[in-house]
C-alpha cells in the first residue's frame, strides 16, 4: 500500500500519555484527525465482535462535542448518566452540552418506558414500541431531522450536524426488521450527511456464529455504505488481562470503484480508567 | 447512575443519597455494628439504605447476591438498576438456588420482594427460601429482633423509652450490618421472617385468569401483564421517587423465574423460527427501563438451553447487564472426569456490565467451579495441573 500514512510507531510504544483527558489522542492519531479537522459528510461504522466496542461510542461522543458540533446522540443501551459520568472522564459535561443546546440526547430506556405505558397524543420517536407488527423507524427519523436541521435564523452556531447511534442492534432486538433499520439508516445519511454536510456514527454489534441472519444483513449493508470502519474483535485466544482485544480501522470509499485498495491498519489495545492505549501487534508494553 | 438520580439530587456519588435521606423521619439511633457505615465522627449518622454498600470502583449502589462468593466475582455485589440474568443448569437443579438466594437476601436485608413465576407459587417459593447462617454472636441479636419486630408493638420500652415518643417507624428485621449472608440449604427460613416481610407475587396462571383487556402489542399477554405487575408496584410503592408523598427508602428486589419457558406463552423455547421471537428481547429492555429508573435490582432465571435460536440468546445476553450460566455435571460426561470429582458444575461468568466506566471489574479467573457441599454453595476456581 503505497504512499499509506504510518502512525509514529515508536510513540504509541511509549504509551504517550493523554495531554489532557480528552476522549483518546491515540485513536485521534491513529484515525489522523482532531477536533479541528473533522471530516464531514461522513458514515463511520463501529462494530465490535466477541467483545464490547463501547468505548469507541464514548470516543466520538466527546470528539465531536470538542469539534464544536451539534451532536444528536440515540442512546438506545444505557442511561443518560452513565454517557454522562464516562464522557467527564473524557473531559466534556454532556449535561452542559445538553443545556446550552449542543447535544440533543434521546434516552432509549427511559422513554421506552414513557411510551410504553402512557399513551402519547404525538408521535413519539420510539412509537415502534406500541405497535403490533414490525412498523417502521419513520418517527425516529423525524425526530433525528427536527434535532439537526439548523434554525432558520440563518446563523450556525454549530460547526456541523453528527448524528450517533449506540446501538442499531438494539433495534433488532425491539421488533424492526433489517431492512426497516437500513432505511432508517438511508433517510438519515440523505440528510445528515449529504443535505446537512454533517457526520453519522453508528454501532452494530457482530453476532458472529450465532447465526443472527438480520443482524448480519444489516451489518453488510451498512459496511458497504460507510466510509470509515472501526471493527473491535476479542482476541482469538481468549482473555488476557493486558490486551482487551484488537481494533481494525477500514477507511473505504465508498462511492467510487475501488480501483485503489481500501487500506487498514490493525491494533490491539487495552482499555484504562480514562484512556484507551494502542500497540502494534504482540507489542503490548506488559510483553515487551 | 440511575439509583442516585432518583434520590433528586442529579448525577454524583452517594452523597447525594444521604442528603437526601437524612431529612426523612428517621431517627439518629444508629446501631453500632462492626461494619458501621456513613461518615464517622461529628455530625449526625448518615442512614443508608440496609443492604446496599457503594461499589469501590465507581461509586455504583450495589446489593449482594445472597451468595458472597459470587459477589466477590460480579466486583462486589449486584448493581441496583440493573438485571442479573442465570442462565440456567439442563436439569433446573441449581439455578434455583442462586434464585432462592437472592431472595432469601431481600428478607435478611428487609428489601421488598416481587416473585413472578409461571410454574410455581410465589408463596411456595417464599416457604422454601433456605435459613440464614448465622454465627453465634450474631444469634442473640437476631432473636432479639424477631421478638421486637411483631407488629403490635405496644411493648414498652424500658430503656430506650424516649424512643418510644418518636413515630414509629418500619425497622427491617436487619440482623448485623454485614454486607451478603450465607445459608444454609438445609434448612427452611423461619416463618416469621417471611410474614413480617414485605412481598409481591405473580403466579402467572392466576393473573391471566382475569379478563383484563390488555392492549394488543407485539408482547405476549404474559410479559405485558407482568410488566405492568411490576410498573405498577414501582410507582405505587414510591421505589422511582416519582411520587414525593410516597418516599422509599428502600430497594425492590424482583425475581423471576424460568423466563421464556412456553408456559409463558412464549413459543422461543420450542422452535427455531418462532413467531414471537422478539417478545422477550423486547419484554427485557423495557424491564431494564423500569429498573434503570428505580431503586430495584433484578434476578431472572432462563432456560436457555432449551432456545434453538442463539441469535435469540446472543440478544438477550446483549440486553441484560450482568449473565451468568451455571453447566451442572449431572448426565454429562464431566462427571466422570477425575478434575472436577470434587465439584458439582461450572459456573461461568459469561458478561459483565460496564456501568459508569470504561472498564468493568473482570476476574482473572475464568474456569471456575461450584459445588453444595455441606449446605453450602461455594464457587472456586478449577484446579488445573
Amino acid at each position: 500500500m503505497k504512499g499509506m500514512h504510518l502512525p509514529d510507531i515508536r510513540m504509541l510504544l511509549q504509551g504517550a500519555s493523554p495531554r489532557s483527558s480528552e476522549m483518546f489522542p491515540e485513536l485521534n492519531n491513529l484515525l489522523n484527525t482532531t477536533p479541528d479537522k473533522a471530516e464531514q459528510g461522513k458514515l463511520t461504522l463501529l462494530c465490535d465482535a466477541r467483545t464490547d466496542g463501547s468505548f469507541l461510542v464514548h470516543h466520538f461522543l466527546s470528539f465531536y462535542l470538542k469539534a464544536n458540533c451539534k451532536v444528536c446522540f440515540v442512546a438506545l443501551l444505557q442511561s443518560f448518566s452513565h454517557y454522562n459520568i464516562v464522557a467527564q472522564k473524557l473531559g466534556v459535561s454532556l449535561a452542559a452540552a445538553r443545556e446550552r443546546g449542543q447535544l440533543v440526547f434521546l434516552e432509549g430506556l427511559k422513554s421506552s418506558v414513557d411510551v410504553f405505558f402512557q399513551a402519547q397524543e404525538d408521535p413519539h420517536p420510539l412509537q415502534f414500541l406500541r405497535e403490533a407488527s414490525a412498523g417502521n423507524l419513520q418517527p425516529l427519523y423525524e425526530f433525528v431531522r427536527e434535532a439537526l436541521t439548523p434554525a432558520d435564523n440563518g446563523a450556525a452556531a454549530w460547526r456541523c450536524p453528527v448524528l450517533l447511534v449506540d446501538d442499531l442492534s438494539v433495534l433488532l432486538s425491539l421488533g424492526m426488521g433489517a431492512v426497516a433499520v437500513l432505511d432508517f439508516v438511508h433517510y438519515c445519511r440523505a440528510t445528515v450527511c449529504c443535505e446537512l454536510k454533517g457526520n453519522m456514527v453508528a454501532l452494530v454489534h457482530d453476532s458472529g456464529d450465532a447465526e443472527d441472519e438480520e443482524n448480519n444483513t444489516l451489518l453488510i449493508g451498512l459496511s458497504h455504505q460507510s466510509h470509515l470502519i472501526l471493527r473491535t474483535e476479542g482476541l482469538a485466544t481468549g482473555f488476557c488481562k493486558d490486551v482487551h482485544g484488537q481494533l481494525r480501522i477500514l477507511w473505504r470509499r465508498p462511492s467510487q470503484s475501488t480501483a485503489r485498495r481500501d487500506r487498514s491498519l490493525t491494533f490491539q489495545y487495552k482499555i484504562q480508567d480514562k484512556n484507551v492505549s494502542f500497540f502494534a501487534r504482540g507489542m503490548s508494553p506488559a510483553i515487551l | 447512575m440511575a439509583a442516585v438520580a432518583t434520590c433528586g439530587a442529579g448525577a454524583g456519588g452517594t452523597e447525594s443519597m444521604a442528603a437526601a435521606t437524612s431529612k426523612s423521619n428517621v431517627t439518629s439511633f444508629q446501631r453500632r455494628g462492626p461494619r458501621a457505615r456513613g461518615t464517622d465522627s461529628g455530625g449526625p449518622r448518615l442512614v443508608s439504605i440496609a443492604g446496599t454498600r457503594p461499589s469501590v470502583r465507581n461509586g455504583q449502589l450495589l446489593v449482594s447476591t445472597g451468595l458472597p462468593a459470587l459477589d466477590q466475582l460480579l466486583g462486589g455485589g449486584l448493581a441496583v438498576g440493573t438485571v442479573l440474568l442465570v442462565e440456567e443448569d439442563k436439569y433446573s437443579i441449581y439455578s434455583p438456588l442462586l434464585f432462592k438466594y437472592f431472595l432469601a437476601e431481600g428478607i435478611i436485608n428487609g428489601h421488598t420482594l416481587l416473585v413472578a413465576s409461571a410454574k410455581e407459587d410465589p408463596a411456595d417459593i417464599l416457604q422454601e427460601l433456605p435459613a440464614p447462617l448465622l454465627d453465634d454472636s450474631c444469634k442473640k441479636e437476631f432473636d432479639e429482633d424477631v421478638c421486637n419486630k411483631k407488629p403490635e408493638s405496644d411493648i414498652k420500652m424500658k430503656i430506650a423509652w424516649r424512643y418510644q415518643l418518636s413515630p414509629k417507624m418500619e425497622v427491617g428485621p436487619v440482623t448485623s450490618s454485614r454486607f451478603g449472608h450465607y445459608y444454609d440449604v438445609s434448612k427452611r427460613i423461619p416463618r416469621e421472617l417471611i410474614e413480617t416481610s414485605k412481598w409481591h407475587g405473580f403466579f402467572l396462571p392466576e393473573k391471566m385468569s382475569s379478563a383484563d383487556k390488555v392492549e394488543c402489542c407485539s408482547l405476549t399477554p404474559g410479559y405485558m401483564k407482568l410488566l405492568h405487575f411490576i410498573q405498577n408496584i414501582i410507582y405505587e410503592e414510591g421505589f422511582d421517587g416519582s411520587n414525593p408523598q410516597k418516599k422509599q427508602r428502600n430497594i425492590l428486589r424482583i425475581g423471576i423465574q424460568s423466563l421464556g419457558l412456553p408456559l409463558w406463552g412464549d413459543d422461543v423455547c420450542c422452535s427455531e423460527n418462532c413467531d414471537s421471537s422478539h417478545s422477550l428481547s423486547k419484554f427485557l429492555y423495557i424491564l431494564r427501563g423500569l429498573l434503570r429508573t428505580s431503586l430495584s435490582a433484578c434476578i431472572i432465571t432462563m432456560p436457555t438451553h432449551l432456545i434453538q435460536n442463539k441469535a435469540i440468546i446472543a440478544r438477550v445476553t446483549n440486553l441484560s447487564d450482568t449473565v451468568v450460566a451455571l453447566e451442572s455435571f449431572v448426565g454429562s460426561e464431566r462427571e466422570t472426569n477425575p478434575l472436577y470429582k470434587d465439584y458439582h458444575g461450572l459456573i461461568h461468568i459469561r458478561q459483565i456490565p460496564r456501568l459508569n466506566n470504561l472498564i468493568c471489574d473482570e476476574s482473572d479467573v475464568k474456569d471456575l467451579a461450584f459445588k453444595l457441599k455441606r449446605k453450602l454453595f461455594t464457587i472456586e476456581p478449577v484446579l488445573s495441573t
